[in-house]
This record gives structure tokens, C-alpha cells and sequence, in this order.
């Protein structure tokens, strides 16, 4: 679901400046989004539907901000990156010993 | 963000094999039999070469960084939009090599680097585990 989430660029991009710049309104993120209010915030919903956002309301404006913990499933880096170099090292060992043949 | 997230992530491999260094060096350098074990490739061992990994599942763009033949060699290792350096290291022993694999990730407090790269390594991830469950 998180993948798919961000698998739209336009969503992507509203959810990594929301990373980078913190909590916006509505109307501050479609102002730099080039598409808009409506779209903005039907992306925002998708978000939110993903836990990537939440939202406030104080007044008629409605602030969204990221939530970082969850894409915690998706970064365990190390782990991953462990598993992978372990079975390029199957992979490299099985060649080396084709190579002595 | 967490005080974890502020240092660099690195991986590390390591491997006794009962081969040569020079062997494993081959292994590690020449096109074909790299192609083998890890990916397509255009890969030579020049210091600058600039070079791809291809996959059904995507691409890592690479550049070599330093080359000392039979002993290190250090590329990076750039997909999905996140960087990171992986070196290679072969150690002589009495029974063969010891072969050490270190990749350093980017430093999590580049916020915009981080969280890009957050998903694109689960992009990454999710699609090289389809092909490794295929070839299963």
C-alpha cells in the first residue's frame, strides 16, 4: 500500500516536500505543486489513507503534516541489504567454483 | 528524527572462500563473469569508469573509485536516488580468501536524501525479491 501510494509522482513529490519543509496547509502546497487544489487534496487523502500524512484543522485551513513512522516497515536497510550481498556471495561462490572447471 | 538516524548506515559481508584472490578478483571485475553472480554489466576496473548494473528489476548506476587489484576495489552504487559506496576487500589466508563486502549508506541527516531514498529502496527491495523468488 505504501508502495503504491508513492508510486504517483505528483503525490510523491507533495509528500517529500512535506519531508523536507515540515507541516503546510492545503493552499501552501498546491501554490508550489503545479496542479490543483482539488487534485492536491485528493492526494493528500491518499496519503492520509496511507498514514504517510496527518492532518489538522485549525480554522477554515486544514495543515497536513508527515508521518515519518510510517514507512518504518520500509527501511530496514541494513537487514535488506545484508540479505542481498549474502546471496550474491551464494551466487560468487557458485561461479568461482564453475571457474575451476 | 531519532539519534540512530543521524549516523551513516553501513552494511558488511563477509565471506571465507576457498578460492584465490586473483580468482575472486576475476570474479569481481570482468564483465561475463560478473554478469554471473550479481548483474548485466558494463563494468571495467579503471578508477572513473562510470558504468551501470541492469536488472529485470531496475538499474544501479556506479562509478570506481579506487582499484588495487587483487586486494580492493571501492564503486558507487546509485539506485533508486540513494547513494552509497561499496567496497570490496580480499584478504590472503592459508585456505583461500577472505572477502569482505562494506556498503556505506547516505547520511541520514541529508533529510531529503533519506526520505527519498525510504522508498526507493523498498521499490528496489520488492522487486528483487520477485526475481529472487522466481529463481528460486
Amino acid at each position: 500500500m505504501l508502495f503504491k501510494t508513492l508510486a504517483d509522482p505528483t503525490r510523491r513529490a507533495i509528500f517529500e516536500r512535506l519531508c523536507r519543509d515540515g507541516e503546510q496547509t492545503v493552499r501552501a502546497l498546491t501554490a508550489r505543486s503545479g496542479v490543483s487544489q482539488p487534485a492536491v487534496s485528493k492526494h493528500l487523502r491518499v496519503l492520509k489513507h496511507a498514514g504517510l500524512v496527518r492532518d489538522r484543522h485549525e480554522g477554515r485551513q486544514t495543515h497536513y503534516s508527515p508521518q515519518l513512522g510510517a514507512l518504518a516497515p520500509l527501511i530496514d536497510w541494513t537487514s535488506q541489504m545484508a540479505g542481498f550481498w549474502q546471496r550474491r556471495f551464494d551466487h560468487l561462490e557458485d561461479l568461482l567454483k564453475r571457474m575451476d572447471r | 528524527m531519532n539519534k540512530e538516524s543521524t549516523e551513516t548506515l553501513s552494511v558488511v559481508t563477509e565471506r571465507e572462500m576457498p578460492h584465490p584472490p586473483e580468482k575472486i578478483w576475476r570474479a569481481l571485475t570482468q564483465q561475463p563473469l560478473i554478469e554471473e553472480w550479481l548483474m548485466k554489466n558494463d563494468f571495467e576496473p579503471r578508477v572513473d569508469h562510470r558504468f551501470k548494473f541492469r536488472a529485470d528489476w531496475g538499474e544501479v548506476d556506479g562509478q570506481v573509485l579506487a582499484v588495487e587489484p587483487n586486494k580492493t576495489l571501492t564503486y558507487t552504487w546509485v539506485a533508486m536516488g540513494l547513494e552509497s559506496v561499496v567496497t570490496w576487500t580480499l584478504t590472503p589466508t592459508s585456505t583461500g580468501t577472505h572477502v569482505r563486502v562494506e556498503q556505506t549508506g547516505f547520511r541520514p541527516d541529508q533529510q531529503r536524501a533519506y526520505n527519498g531514498a525510504k522508498y526507493g529502496w523498498q521499490q528496489f527491495f520488492a522487486a528483487l525479491e520477485q526475481v529472487v523468488a522466481r529463481t528460486d
